[in-house]
């Protein structure tokens, strides 16, 4: 017997209605060309029903992804780790994570037994509470888009008091990360991960009495109130992972970089807990590419052209890590609309020394912002207009592109190479 | 992270403020641990930039909060922060003792956003509750109704020859000066102060709203606080400059459009 079939029938009919509804406004909102309809139908859905979420999510096992960076790419991969499962699986792959998105995503697939929600931070509390998670995954927490998003500590400090509400549910929690491993601990069922931590600016002073943090290596800790880092049960090692009974597997990805490596494991991490084995889990993670454009090869006039996505400093960090070498140029482009964040102040925190000597192009809507911080960090560049200036600026030098893009930015260059996958 | 063991003004042959102890530009970092929210960096680097380029060697000092602060630097920075590191950073830096007594001696100290309110005699804390302050500048701040987030542009009091401000604001302050500062600026578009004027200086002592980094898009006030550490500074070379005056030009014409 299926429960959700089930379950579905036994919605209330102003449910049916707000989801039927919200399902008609989202196709139409996709037939006009106006995105992939998963925020419209949620927003009408909910505004016909405002518990709409709670009934969607009962009787299901749901999976709340959060962090500052990696929720879309993580989201993708627990969907893909939890595979063996068999069923339809319900998630948010379009990166619509505020309840609308959430409501849309389980709107339609009533039948999915297991949902994958990928959640923006600040709605973790009131996500918790209308969904009731089976797990909590938090990833890292960092500076990001400080106009609109809530400061990182205040954050931490309510998904702290969030999970010490929720006792049913297990989190699966980055233990390098100190205020991660501190927002967590409160919760009744943790899953440690050495996921790593490769931006630190956030994170020298103990988010629980402000003392400057002991670090060694990976290792953290309080000699003021004891706060240190948790025992942790999976281990990302270099490119291997390190199981609860101490088995070391390569991972072998697709996905490219530090950063997916971790998020892979914190995938095997959640499959663990719906008991799926690491093999046939890993076998589904090496599959996924590309997550929503990002990673994505495409060529164009002989150029073959790599994307990449990061929003925040930590996310730039990383993604300079996974560039190619020289000679391939790089493009790096900047918007500042707002889902960007409207402040560009986030630039000085990026180190881009490393990229001297580099054939560096610079792009987006705060081009010349970005090109007076590259100027600071003493980094040649040429600034072009739009991905085809770039990819003839490009061809002179070598017949492959680097593009790393912020949010609006990326889409303008995705819709411009003819929205890939 | 540079952090460089220091020696206490009282062994120094040079004191803090006195513009010939060498040619070298002694920047001091407070707390960038604690006091660095969005991109605070950029002022150091800013700075850094501008005095080579007029051929003034620096040294950056950059001194976490578990550090003595040394008393002996030329201009001390601080950032912006949350409501709890901004307390913790003023608790410490009233034991610690070595921002004061610097610039006791005529160091310059520029502070932007929770930087800023700490100079004064009194910040609102969490819940609004009033923090006592480093009392390096007759300003008191409590929280306003709403937060001022976006793009702020004002005029520079004149005797500076600064002249206008364009930056980003990001807070909920509101601040009021008291008879020993004067106001930085007035508003023509933001919030500042909250009462038309924006951040407060006294001698070389100067805090703003402007948030993260603010000397980026404000050359002139980069060189105003390079000037009171090392004396008349040369002009830059134009091509140096082509940049960021496009930058600042973009910037000023894009609020004046949008307003």
């Amino acid at each position: 017997m299926d429960d959700n079939t089930h379950q579905r029938f036994r919605l209330p009919m102003r449910a049916r209605v707000a989801t039927t509804v919200g399902g008609a406004a989202a196709t139409v909102s996709r037939l006009a060309g106006k995105g992939d309809g998963s925020v419209i139908g949620g927003i009408i859905g909910l505004r016909l029903a405002p518990d709409l979420l709670s009934l969607l999510a009962a009787g299901r096992q749901v999976v709340l992804v959060t962090g500052t960076n990696g929720k879309t790419t993580t989201t993708k991969l627990i969907t893909a780790a939890l595979a063996p499962l068999g069923g339809e699986i319900a998630s948010n792959i379009y990166g619509a994570n505020m309840e609308a998105g959430l409501t849309s995503a389980l709107s339609r697939a009533p039948d999915a037994r297991v949902a994958v929600l990928e959640t923006d931070e600040k709605y973790i509390p009131a996500m918790v509470k209308a969904t009731r998670p089976k797990v909590v995954v938090l990833l890292n927490l960092s500076r990001d888009q400080m106009d609109r998003a809530a400061e990182i500590w205040l954050l931490a400090r309510r998904w702290r008091e969030a999970l010490g509400h929720a006792p049913d549910c297990r989190v699966v929690a980055n233990a390098d990360d100190p205020l991660v491993a501190w927002a967590a601990s409160s919760a009744q069922q943790v899953t440690w991960v050495a996921a790593g931590q490769r931006w630190r600016e956030d994170s020298w002073c103990c988010p629980h009495c402000g003392a400057h943090l002991q670090r060694d290596g990976d290792d953290w800790s309080c000699r003021e109130c004891g706060h240190r880092r948790p025992p942790v049960s999976w281990t990302l090692d270099e490119d291997e992972v390190i199981d609860p009974s101490g088995q070391a597997t390569k991972l072998d990805l697709a996905l490219p970089g530090r950063a997916n490596r971790s998020n892979a494991v914190v995938a095997l991490a959640v499959a663990e807990a719906f008991g799926v084995q690491l093999t046939p889990a890993l076998r589904e993670l090496r599959k996924v590419t590309s997550v929503a454009g990002r990673y994505t090869q495409v060529n164009r006039r002989g150029c073959d052209i790599r994307l990449l996505l990061a929003k925040n400093p930590a996310g730039w960090l990383e993604a300079l890590d996974v560039m190619a070498p020289a000679p391939t140029p790089i493009l790096l482009s900047v918007n500042a609309q707002g889902p960007d964040g409207r402040d560009t102040s986030w630039l000085w925190d990026v180190d881009f020394r490393r990229l001297r000597g580099r054939h560096v192009l610079v792009g987006g809507e705060r081009k010349l912002d970005l090109a007076v911080r590259l100027e600071a960090d003493g980094v040649a560049f040429k600034l072009v207009n739009g991905i085809d200036e770039a990819i003839d600026a490009a061809l002179t030098v070598a017949p492959n592109l680097e593009v790393l893009a912020n949010y609006t930015a990326f889409q303008q260059y995705r819709v411009a190479l003819g929205r890939v996958q | 992270m540079t952090t460089n063991p220091f020696s206490p003004a009282e062994n120094s042959p040079n004191g803090p403020g006195q513009e010939k102890r060498g040619s070298q530009i002694r920047l001091v970092w407070v707390y960038p641990d604690l006091l660095s929210t969005y991109g605070d960096r950029g002022n150091l680097l800013v700075l850094e930039r501008r005095a080579k380029l007029r051929g003034v060697p620096v040294e950056i000092v950059e001194v976490n909060s578990d550090q003595p602060v040394p008393r002996d630097g030329d201009i001390y920075l601080m950032g912006g922060g949350e409501d709890l590191p901004q307390i913790l950073a003023t608790r410490r830096l009233l034991a610690d003792g070595g921002l004061q007594a610097a610039a006791g001696h005529g160091a310059v100290v520029f502070a932007v956003c929770a930087g800023y309110q700490m100079l004064g005699t009194e910040f609102g804390g969490a819940d609004d509750a009033p923090v006592q302050g480093l009392g390096l500048l007759d300003i008191r701040s409590g929280r306003g109704e709403r937060r001022a987030v976006g793009e702020i542009v004002a005029d520079v009091d004149p005797s500076l020859n600064v002249g206008q401000l364009t930056g980003f604001e990001n807070h909920q302050g509101v601040t009021r000066l008291g008879p020993g500062a004067r106001p930085l600026a007035r508003t023509t578009l933001g919030i500042g102060n909250g009462d038309g004027t924006e951040g407060a200086y006294a001698g070389r002592v100067l805090g703003t709203y402007l948030h993260g980094p603010a000397l980026v898009r404000n050359p002139s006030l980069a060189d105003l606080l390079l000037s009171w550490a090392a004396g008349p500074l040369r002009p830059v070379r134009p091509e140096a400059e082509e940049l960021v005056s496009r930058l600042r030009e973009e910037r000023l014409a894009a609020v004046t459009t949008a307003s």
